[in-house]
C-alpha cells in the first residue's frame, strides 16, 4: 500500500518525466503554445502509459528475461535470454497500442477523438512512453500493479508538466525578452526553473511515513490491498487535476 | 553530377550551425540534456546517434518506393529498433561503464526525433548518397551541441575534462584556495539553462532565425 502510494508520489514529483528525466522533451516544446491542446495531449498521454507499462511489464517477465519463458518451455528456458530484444518489442508493441487506441477512442468516443486528434498518433515516437517502459524494466517493480501505478503517475507528472509551461508561455508572449532568447530559448530557462523548483520535493520519503499501526494493518489486509489502492489514487488524482485546473484559470 | 558537389556538401555542413538539428530544427532535446553531465558520455552518444542517423537514412532511403504511407512509421520504428540494438550490443562490449551510464537513453535513440525528423523529412524523398551526408551532418551537429555542453557541465560541475582534473587542487577552498565546483551544472536544470543560452548565442549570430 504505502509502496504504491511512494511509486504514485514519486513517478509525480520527484522522478518527473521532464524535470528530471528530459523525456518526452520534443512534444513538450512544440505543443505546449497554449493550455488548451498541452491538456489534450497530457490526458493522451496518461491513456497511453496506463496501458503500455503494464503490457510491456508482462511482456518483460514472461517472455524476454532470462528464464521468463520457463512457463511455456519448462526447465529448457533456463539458458534463453531474449533481454536483447526489449528494444524492439518495446517499440513495437507501443506502436500497435497507439493505433488500437486511436482506433478504439475513435469508434466508441468520436468526440474524445476529435479533441486528441493529431495528439495519438505522434505519440509512438514520444520519448516519455518508450522512456517509461525502459525505467520500468531497469528498476524491477514486483508487481504489475506497481508497474501500472508507475505509468500512471509519469503520465500525470507529465500532464503537470506541459500545462504549467503552457500557461507560463501564455504570459510570456506579453513580456519583453531580447529578440534572440524569444520564443524556444526562453522556453528552456523557464523549464530550467521549474526544475529546481521541482527540486524542493526530492526529501519526500513516503516509506518512512508508515506508523507502527499501520504496518500491522497492511500485513493482515493483504488480498484486499488492490482496491485501496485504486480509492487512493483516484483520489490524488483528482487533487492534482485540480491543481492543475487552478493554474489553467490562474 | 559529382559526389561532393555544392548541394552535397550543403547537405553535409548544413546542420553543423545554419540549420543545427538541436538550436534550429528543435529536435533530439531529450538526451541532449540527458547525458551531458560528462564530455565522454557526450561524445560517445553523438557518434552513436551519427551512426544510426545515417545508416537509418541511408536503408529507408533505398526503401522509400516500396513502403506503403499508411504503415510507413511502424517500418521505420522496427529499422531503427534494429540498429539501435546493434549500437547497445557493441557499447555493451567495448564501452561497458559508459554504457551503464547512459543507461536507458542508449534504448531511447529509437524514439530520439532526430533520427525520425531526417527520415521523415529528407530519406523517404532523396536518394541514398544525399540521405547519408543527411544523416552524417545532423549526427555531426547533434555531437557538436553535446561536446560543448559536456565540456562546460564536466568543467564547472567536476573541475574535470574526460576523467582528467583540470582545476589545480590547490585552488579548492579544502586546500586553502578559493573555488569551488558549481554543483548546479550537474544537475539537470543546469542543462536546460545551458541550451538556453546557447540558443541566445546562435540566435544573436544568425539575426535571421530569431523568432518574432
Amino acid at each position: 500500500m504505502e509502496k504504491i502510494l511512494d511509486i504514485f508520489v514519486r513517478s509525480i514529483f520527484i522522478d518527473n518525466m521532464i524535470f528530471a528525466y528530459f523525456l518526452g522533451m520534443c512534444s513538450y516544446l512544440a505543443v505546449s503554445k497554449t493550455v488548451k491542446t498541452s491538456f489534450g495531449l497530457g490526458i493522451a498521454v496518461i491513456f497511453v502509459l496506463v496501458i503500455t507499462v503494464p503490457v510491456n511489464y508482462l511482456l518483460d517477465n514472461y517472455v524476454l528475461k532470462a528464464g521468463a519463458l520457463h512457463w511455456l518451455l519448462g526447465d529448457k528456458a533456463a539458458g534463453i535470454d531474449l533481454s536483447f530484444l526489449s528494444f524492439i518489442i518495446f517499440i513495437a508493441l507501443i506502436a500497435a497500442m497507439t493505433q488500437l487506441v486511436e482506433m478504439i477512442v475513435e469508434k466508441f468516443a468520436p468526440a474524445l477523438y476529435n479533441q486528441l486528434g493529431i495528439f495519438l498518433p505522434l505519440i509512438a515516437v514520444n520519448c516519455a512512453i518508450m522512456g517509461a517502459s525502459l525505467f520500468m524494466q531497469q528498476r524491477g517493480y514486483a508487481n504489475v500493479w506497481e508497474a501500472t501505478t508507475f505509468g500512471l503517475g509519469s503520465g500525470i507528472g507529465w500532464l503537470l508538466a506541459i500545462v504549467c509551461i503552457a500557461a507560463i508561455r501564455e504570459k510570456l508572449k506579453y513580456s519583453n525578452i531580447p529578440a534572440p532568447l524569444r520564443g524556444i530559448g526562453i522556453s528552456f530557462i523557464v523549464t530550467g526553473l521549474m526544475s529546481i523548483s521541482f527540486m524542493s520535493f526530492m526529501g519526500i520519503d513516503l516509506s518512512k511515513l508508515k506508523g507502527d499501526d499501520k504496518k500491522t494493518e497492511t500485513t493482515q489486509s493483504v488480498p484486499a490491498t488492490t482496491d485501496e489502492n485504486t480509492t487512493t489514487i483516484a483520489e490524488a488524482d483528482l487533487e492534482i487535476e485540480e491543481k492543475a485546473d487552478n493554474l489553467n484559470s490562474k | 553530377m559529382s559526389l561532393f558537389s555544392g548541394k552535397n556538401l550543403d547537405y553535409l555542413l548544413g546542420p553543423l550551425s545554419r540549420n543545427n538539428p538541436v538550436l534550429v530544427q528543435i529536435l533530439g532535446i531529450c538526451s541532449t540534456l540527458a547525458v551531458t553531465v560528462k564530455l565522454e558520455n557526450a561524445l560517445v552518444m553523438g557518434l552513436s546517434v551519427t551512426a544510426v542517423t545515417a545508416f537509418s537514412n541511408v536503408i529507408l532511403s533505398l526503401l522509400r518506393n516500396t513502403i506503403p504511407n499508411r504503415i510507413r512509421i511502424i517500418v521505420q520504428l522496427v529499422v531503427v529498433a534494429a540498429l539501435v540494438i546493434i549500437v547497445d550490443q557493441v557499447l555493451k562490449a567495448y564501452a561497458y561503464e559508459v554504457s551503464k551510464q547512459l543507461s536507458v537513453y542508449v534504448g531511447l535513440i529509437i524514439t530520439n526525433c532526430i533520427i525520425m525528423g531526417r527520415i521523415e523529412a529528407f530519406a523517404l524523398a532523396n536518394k541514398p548518397w544525399p540521405s547519408l551526408l543527411d544523416g552524417i551532418g545532423n549526427g555531426l551537429g547533434y555531437t557538436i551541441i553535446l561536446a560543448i555542453m559536456g565540456f562546460f557541465r564536466e568543467l564547472l560541475g567536476s573541475g574535470t575534462l574526460l576523467g582528467h582534473s583540470v582545476i589545480p587542487q590547490g585552488w579548492y577552498a579544502a586546500n586553502g584556495g578559493g573555488y569551488m565546483n558549481n554543483g548546479l551544472m550537474i544537475m539537470p536544470a543546469a542543462s536546460l539553462i545551458l541550451v538556453g543560452l546557447i540558443i541566445w548565442a546562435h540566435r544573436a549570430k544568425n539575426k535571421d532565425l530569431i523568432e518574432k
